[in-house]
């Protein structure tokens, strides 16, 4: 066989030639250049819109945050977007949050290996790769369509359909990360507790989930990072890309009834305007939003190395 | 227990009937959060199919093949489409296989553990970035300071932009799924390469690369299965928010399957209503969740074999 030569040849030179291996230093180089080429492109991405957005954040400062969606340049800020982003996390995780966890923990703690525990488990797979923009459509079908049936807040979608439709999307990461924390935490640890007589739930309950937690919760924070930096969904269920008015409602009217926009939705709004100018406030808004995720994900990391114990 | 006989019985351990009660009820509560999945799964598939229908019921099936996709002018031209998807899946993977593959072999082969702890977090970094600020970089760097700059015939709006944009997103997860598939080869093989002395790229390239073919394939179908699905660098830079004619140009204007369907849904292109326009929107939709479920699927069985295997 020729490969057998081919690497029979390579080990006989490298056994028997004194040099040092240039080529394979220089294949080394060029392995190591590509880790190097996706940190140069994270430099360059941030060194742009940093140098694009300082100046904004400089003149307006607290304004730019404050501010709400406005036609004119030196007037739009990212205050109502904010506000809407945060509404939606916090949708996020009060569904996600529970009903992810809960999932995870029947199936690693308490489905037997039938046909329908392993389908559920593939269907989470499978759910995790569904492109995000497909979601949008399970949220025009479901949170727009049907709950407007039941109480209809605004036609078009509200804050609530733009969070439950976000709470749908990361649900399978929740899943998939609390399976794994569950799955870390060692049998012998739950047999211990049965073993003294604890119910399979006393078990879960005192022993399984505070060892799984680090796990659970820096799971969490990172799909809820995912859900906030989220845009392609959120086109569906009725959050407005225009300019618009929120008129003199009150803040919480505002949020509720009238158009709602998000922080990734107000930057792409801006990014596609052709008026130049508001691509440097579409920078601003990207600065703001980077520093968000980097602290939230700061903080999980943090949480995770604090707490994570290894078995 | 209270029966004073010392010995313990099976009913003993069984608990009161309110403790059973209470874990059957908390059991019940997690198989339902579990079921929930499936509820979702089957309403985006059913929803998604039926309106689907829906649209190909008020259309007529030769508008499918028209010169473009021209949702306003009954024009659902799905090559269209499924050529500008191809293109930008193609130049994403085209970036995304080096630097994905490049970072995998490098981090699981060559790093020593204080190495790849600092550049672990690179791969972290990219992955945590969300995608609208990729489809930013693309228009204000890589279209005109990369692309125009090195083909003078590119338009502002155009395919290869997106692609470098979707590229950049999928390498994080190329480089993840594959840097696991090779660490996953047992030591005992890269041990033997070593005992005969071959050299670390002889072992690299010659063993742990081969032995890991299955997982690598795996992150390379996973890869391009997300810049398939990914959207928003498609919908700022590629230039196909008003519609596109069927084009094989990489450095013009395209549009693909998700582009098109987030246009339908975006700023002054809004048809929202009964009309045609906004039922392609399910159609399409219908299409791109066959191709990314059959290459997830297909990447999953890559996957298991290597376990298998391995």
């Amino acid at each position: 066989m020729i490969a057998r030569d081919v690497t029979a040849g390579a080990v006989a030179s490298g056994i028997r030639s004194a040099k040092r291996d240039w080529s394979g230093i220089a294949f080394a180089c060029v392995l190591l250049a590509m880790l190097l080429a996706s940190l140069g492109i994270l430099v360059a991405l941030l060194w742009d819109v940093v140098k694009r957005g300082a100046p904004v954040l400089a003149d307006r400062g607290l304004d730019f945050l404050t501010a709400g969606p406005s036609s004119s340049v030196s007037q739009a800020g990212i205050g109502l977007a904010l506000a809407g982003s945060l509404v939606m996390m916090v949708i996020v995780a009060l569904i996600a949050f529970p009903i992810g966890v809960g999932a995870a923990i029947y199936l690693e703690e308490y489905a037997r290996d039938t046909w329908l525990t392993r389908l559920i488990a593939a269907n989470v797979r499978n759910l995790a790769g569904v492109p995000s923009i497909v979601y949008g459509i399970l949220g025009l079908v479901l949170f727009v369509n049907i709950l407007n049936r039941m109480i209809n807040i605004r036609d078009t979608g509200s804050l609530l359909s733009g969070g439950l439709t976000l709470a749908a999307l990361v649900l399978p990461i929740v899943i998939i990360t609390t399976s794994e924390s569950l799955r870390a935490v060692p049998r012998s640890l739950r047999e211990a507790a049965f073993g003294v007589g604890a119910t399979r739930w006393e078990v879960i309950r005192h022993h399984v989930i505070p060892a799984a937690a680090p796990g659970i919760v820096t799971g969490t924070v990172v799909s809820l990072a995912r859900a906030f930096g989220e845009t392609a969904p959120l086109l569906f269920v009725g959050a407005v890309t225009g300019f618009f008015s929120t008129g003199n409602a009150t803040f919480l009217e505002k949020l509720l009834t009238s158009g709602y926009t998000a922080l990734p939705i107000q930057i792409l709004f801006w990014s596609t305007v052709p008026n130049p100018e508001f691509k440097a406030l579409a920078a601003a808004g990207i600065v703001v939003m980077m520093a968000i995720l980097l602290a939230v994900n700061g903080v999980a990391i943090w949480l995770r190395n604090r707490f994570e114990r290894t078995w | 227990m209270a029966t004073g006989t010392g010995i313990v019985t099976a009913a003993d351990l069984r608990g009161g009937s309110a403790r059973r009660r209470r874990e059957a009820l908390i059991r019940r509560a997690f198989g339902l959060a579990a079921g929930i999945s499936i509820v979702i799964s089957a309403v985006i598939i059913v929803s998604l199919i039926g309106h689907a229908i829906d649209f190909l019921r008020q259309i007529q099936l030769s508008w499918l093949v028209a010169e473009g996709w021209f949702p306003r002018r009954n024009e659902f031209s799905i090559p269209t489409l499924a050529v500008g998807s191809v293109i930008v899946g193609g130049i994403a993977m085209l970036i995304a296989a080096p630097l994905g593959l490049g970072s995998a072999i490098y981090l699981a082969e060559y790093a020593k553990p204080r190495q790849r702890r600092a550049l672990k977090p690179i791969v972290e970094l990219l992955a945590g970035l969300p995608s609208i600020v990729v489809g930013f970089f693309a228009l204000t760097v890589i279209s005109p300071d990369v692309v125009q700059r090195l083909f003078s015939s590119a338009t502002f709006f155009n395919l290869m932009a997106a692609g470098i944009g979707v590229g950049i997103l999928s390498t994080p997860l190329v480089a993840t799924v594959a840097e696991d598939a090779l660490r996953a080869v047992p030591r005992s093989l890269r041990e033997g390469a070593y005992g005969l002395g071959a050299r670390r790229r002889t072992t690299s390239m010659r063993i742990v690369v081969p032995s890991a073919t299955s997982g690598i394939a795996a992150a390379l179908i996973l890869g391009l299965s997300r810049a398939i699905g990914e959207t928003m660098v498609v919908l700022i830079v590629a230039g196909g928010t008003g519609g596109s004619a069927l084009t094989f140009d990489p450095l013009g204007p395209g549009q693909t399957a998700t582009g098109a369907m987030a246009a339908l849904a975006f700023g002054s292109d809004q048809v929202k209503g009964s009309n045609a326009a906004f039922a392609s929107l399910f159609f399409v939709g219908l299409l791109l969740f066959i191709v990314t479920f059959t290459l997830n699927v297909t990447s999953e069985r890559y996957v298991r074999r290597a376990r298998r295997h391995g």
